[in-house]
């Protein structure tokens, strides 16, 4: 049977048929979760994708949050849901206290919207199962914040424990130490500020999504 | 009791600010030069009902925790004083 991925859909998501698109394509099935839902409907794995949640107002995600479905997800990622979400579910999932650290707003306040190439850090999470630490990615970056924000503690614990998932090789926003996604101590939810969604075929000027989206759907087959 | 709140969200001591920055950078071009230290921050308004100012203040710090400020990188900042005035009929 193919995996399930829940796509969570707030007011103001702007990235989930893009999401949709790319785990159909890999043949898996998907599901539209609204923010309003009080359960997964049964899902192996959830993406908060990318987009405004409720308008950004106050701070990206603050909002999102509080939404019921998040309940749903915090239950699912605490009992080792695969979870990942990707820029604004990136800054949704921090301000849910799933992940560590804060996206502020680029240095230079400059709205990005380009392709970035970004350095595989482990194998070690549910979106990079099965591809080879130091693999160079091309994944296109859309945010105006995106600047990765930790205390000096969390980001030792981060580089200790290998929770870094990706850098980038040339640094767009200002983000501490590079970093372009981080991962969970138990490795199970991931944050990353570029769409591996928007890089799911040739004819989107790249492919390099593609292991990542595969690799969620083999952790959402076999957790 | 009505109280008058304002809170001040502001980016915690050494978080870079790139919107102070910007703002540093701009204001010598418009010739005011000898700024330095700008921080750019959020002012929250509103009106609250409490039984007194301690609960008051309890209460609007629980928010800034939860809510109206990301304790990673923002602090906040809150005053408040009791409306003169009997609340609107």
């Amino acid at each position: 049977m193919s995996a399930r991925i829940g796509v969570v859909l707030f007011p103001g998501s702007n990235c989930e048929q893009d999401v949709v698109e790319a785990v159909v394509g890999l043949g898996a099935h998907a599901e539209v979760l609204w923010h309003r839902d009080e359960d997964l409907k049964g899902c192996d794995a959830v993406v908060i994708p990318g987009g405004f949640a409720h308008g950004d107002y106050l701070r990206p995600g603050a909002i999102a949050r509080f939404s019921p479905v998040m309940a749903a997800v915090d239950r699912f990622a605490r009992g080792g849901g695969p979870v990942v979400g990707i820029c604004n579910g990136f800054q949704v999932l921090t301000e849910a206290g799933l992940l560590p650290g804060a996206l502020q707003k680029n240095a230079g306040l400059k709205f990005l919207c380009a392709p970035a190439e970004v350095r595989v850090e482990t194998s070690d999470s549910v979106l990079t199962r099965g591809i080879e630490p130091g693999r160079i990615l091309r994944i296109p970056v859309n945010h105006f914040e995106g600047n990765y924000t930790c205390d000096e503690r969390t980001l030792a614990e981060l580089r200790d424990e290998d929770r870094v998932v990706l850098r980038y090789l040339e640094n767009p926003n200002g983000s501490v130490d590079d970093i372009a996604g981080v991962c969970n101590e138990q490795r199970n939810v991931v944050g990353l500020m570029p769409h591996p969604e928007r890089a799911c075929h040739p004819l989107l000027g790249s492919s390099d999504g593609v292991p990542m989206v595969r690799a969620l759907l083999a952790s959402a087959s076999n957790p | 009791m009505r109280f008058s709140v304002h809170v001040e969200v502001r980016l915690r001591e050494g978080i870079a600010d790139p919107e102070g920055a910007t703002v540093e950078r701009a204001l010598p071009t418009l010739g005011f030069p000898g700024v330095s230290g700008v921080r750019v921050g959020k002012s929250i308004r509103f009106e609250l009902e409490a039984p007194d100012e301690d609960a008051a203040r309890a209460e609007v710090e629980d928010m800034c925790r939860r809510f109206l400020a990301n304790p990673v990188i923002e602090d906040a900042v809150v005053s408040l004083e009791p409306t003169a005035a009997a609340p609107p009929a």
